[in-house]
């Protein structure tokens, strides 16, 4: 926003009427956008009382739809995370290495699993290896393809951050950490690594957000996860339109929530390293 | 992997995913610029109406969009784009593209606006430069040129996101590996050649905007 006291000039008389009309039109558009909405939804019958009173009356759409289906949404999440930091590593690591085979193959691993779709990855998991054998319990086959594709294609990204969080650490680290006689190697893993870890710390936040919406790519392999549940929800009580709404409301708030935090550690460590 | 050739329609579901790609750009684009100029906009109403609309779309997930477009917006609100079943699951995946990566492409454009620094607009403006003029002469080539790396991102994305058109029954890429893999099992070569398509479709773009933001990006 810092631009824009500078685009925009001290509006005198003429702009600021200018801005009133504008204004005037802005909010007849948003009550516009309510009422087309509004007359949608009345003549498709969506907005009787029963339909979307069960979310505030009836505990049961809580405990029996929502609350599983988050649940679903946040184990694959967090078992997706976890793999794909240990992965990122790994591979970041790997693309750092002195070692030019490594660092050929693990750039080749990284490039290619970060430009193939996750569904992709996730429909041949299911349908080509978890659903069909018994790599996995029958029952954790879907949450198995949802990590799998998470991991390896968050894993690459990642690996990625890693890679721009350690080049772009001043190059003085790595000179004293030669000068006092470390190896390369342990340059990277004692010395960059962990400033590299914490300069991508908001963008790891950030990823999460990816990840918590990506998982409800699980939907298309029928993995029980909060957009799954609202489906079910909908046809037990009749309102599949609140029921995705509903959905749609949580996701909205949970990632919100999330990329303010990204922001604010953001913003905490740019301070930090203004101090210092 | 030349069977799979002869007995399933692969051309047909890559084309599918190419079409659905360049809708979804072409409405992204057109939406996303709208709503960039919504949030730069002096007029408070209206970058509220441009910030809600990209916290919304940027925080659901895109299957979200999909699945609701046809079992909500489709079949209930009765909002259909197409009598035919399959064209309009295909209509509605490329609108959903368009809708979810606006939002996207807004924050493109804006990222491209704040690298230019705000010293540029004072100059502009002590030369006696106008509103129109500064925008048109000084702020928006830089802009441009500083949103054309994070819009080759945006472009990226779109096109691996079209996949998720399979979800609502969409014939594309990953509809198809899922019809031949639950009838074939397991075929790697397939799985690959799918994959390649996305290398394919998505590296050039990739280094060709890469290469294009280091060539115009402004020395400073």
């Amino acid at each position: 926003m810092s631009t824009q006291a500078v685009l925009f000039d001290a509006p005198g008389p003429k702009a600021r009427l200018r801005h009133k009309i504008f204004t005037v039109i802005g909010a007849l558009i948003a009550v516009g956008i309510a009422y087309v909405v509004y007359v949608q939804f009345e003549a498709a019958g969506q907005l009787q009382a029963f339909m979307w009173e069960p979310f505030v009356t009836d505990p049961e759409v809580w405990t029996s739809y929502l609350i599983p289906g988050l649940k679903g949404t946040f184990t694959a999440a967090a078992i997706s995370i976890v793999l794909a930091v240990i992965f990122g590593l790994l591979f970041g690591m790997g693309r750092l290495s002195p070692f030019a085979p490594l660092r050929w193959f693990c750039s080749v691993i990284v490039e290619f699993f970060r430009s193939v779709p996750v569904l992709l990855m996730m429909v041949f998991a299911y349908f080509g290896y978890f659903a069909t054998s018994n790599i996995v319990p029958n029952q954790h086959a879907p949450l198995a393809a949802v990590v799998t594709a998470l991991t390896l294609y968050n894993g690459a990204v990642i690996a990625e951050l890693v890679r721009s969080g350690v080049h772009g650490l001043p190059s003085g680290q790595t000179e004293a950490g030669l000068a006092v006689g470390l190896t390369p190697g342990q340059v990277l893993r004692s010395i960059q690594l962990p400033q590299a870890l914490t300069a991508m710390l908001p963008a790891l936040v950030g990823q999460l957000v990816v990840v918590l919406k990506d998982s409800a790519l699980g939907y298309g392999i029928t993995y029980l996860e909060l957009l799954n549940w609202s489906k079910t929800l909908g046809s037990a009580y009749a309102n599949t339109v609140p029921a995705y709404i509903v959905a749609g409301i949580l996701f909205v708030i949970i990632n919100y929530t999330l990329t303010k935090l990204a922001v604010y550690l953001e913003g905490r460590l740019k301070k930090k390293r203004a101090k210092a | 992997m030349g069977d799979i050739f002869a007995d399933y329609d692969v051309l047909g579901a890559v084309w599918v995913t190419i079409q659905l790609s360049l809708l979804g750009i072409i409405g992204a684009m057109v939406l996303g610029t709208i709503i960039a100029i919504l949030r730069v906009s002096p007029v408070a109403v209206l970058r509220g109406l441009g910030t809600s609309y990209v916290n919304i779309f940027r925080n659901l997930p895109l299957t979200l969009l999909m699945v609701f477009s046809i079992l909500g917006l489709s079949f209930i609100l009765q909002l259909s784009v197409s009598d035919d079943f399959a064209r309009n699951a295909f209509w509605w995946a490329a609108i959903m593209l368009a809708v979810y990566h606006a939002a996207y492409v807004c924050e493109a454009l804006r990222s491209g606006v704040n690298t230019v620094p705000v010293g540029q607009a004072e100059a502009a403006r002590s030369i006696g430069l106008g509103f129109g003029q500064s925008l048109r002469e000084v702020i928006l080539p830089q802009a441009f040129r500083g949103s054309i790396a994070p819009m080759g991102s945006v472009i990226i994305a779109l096109i691996k996101n079209s996949t998720v058109a399979a979800v609502i029954g969409v014939g594309d890429s990953a509809g198809l590996l899922q019809v031949i893999t639950e009838n074939e099992g397991a075929s790697l070569p397939t799985f690959f050649f799918f994959a390649m398509v996305f290398v394919i479709l998505t590296l050039p773009i990739g280094l060709w905007t890469t290469s294009l933001s280091r060539k115009l990006s402004v020395k400073r």
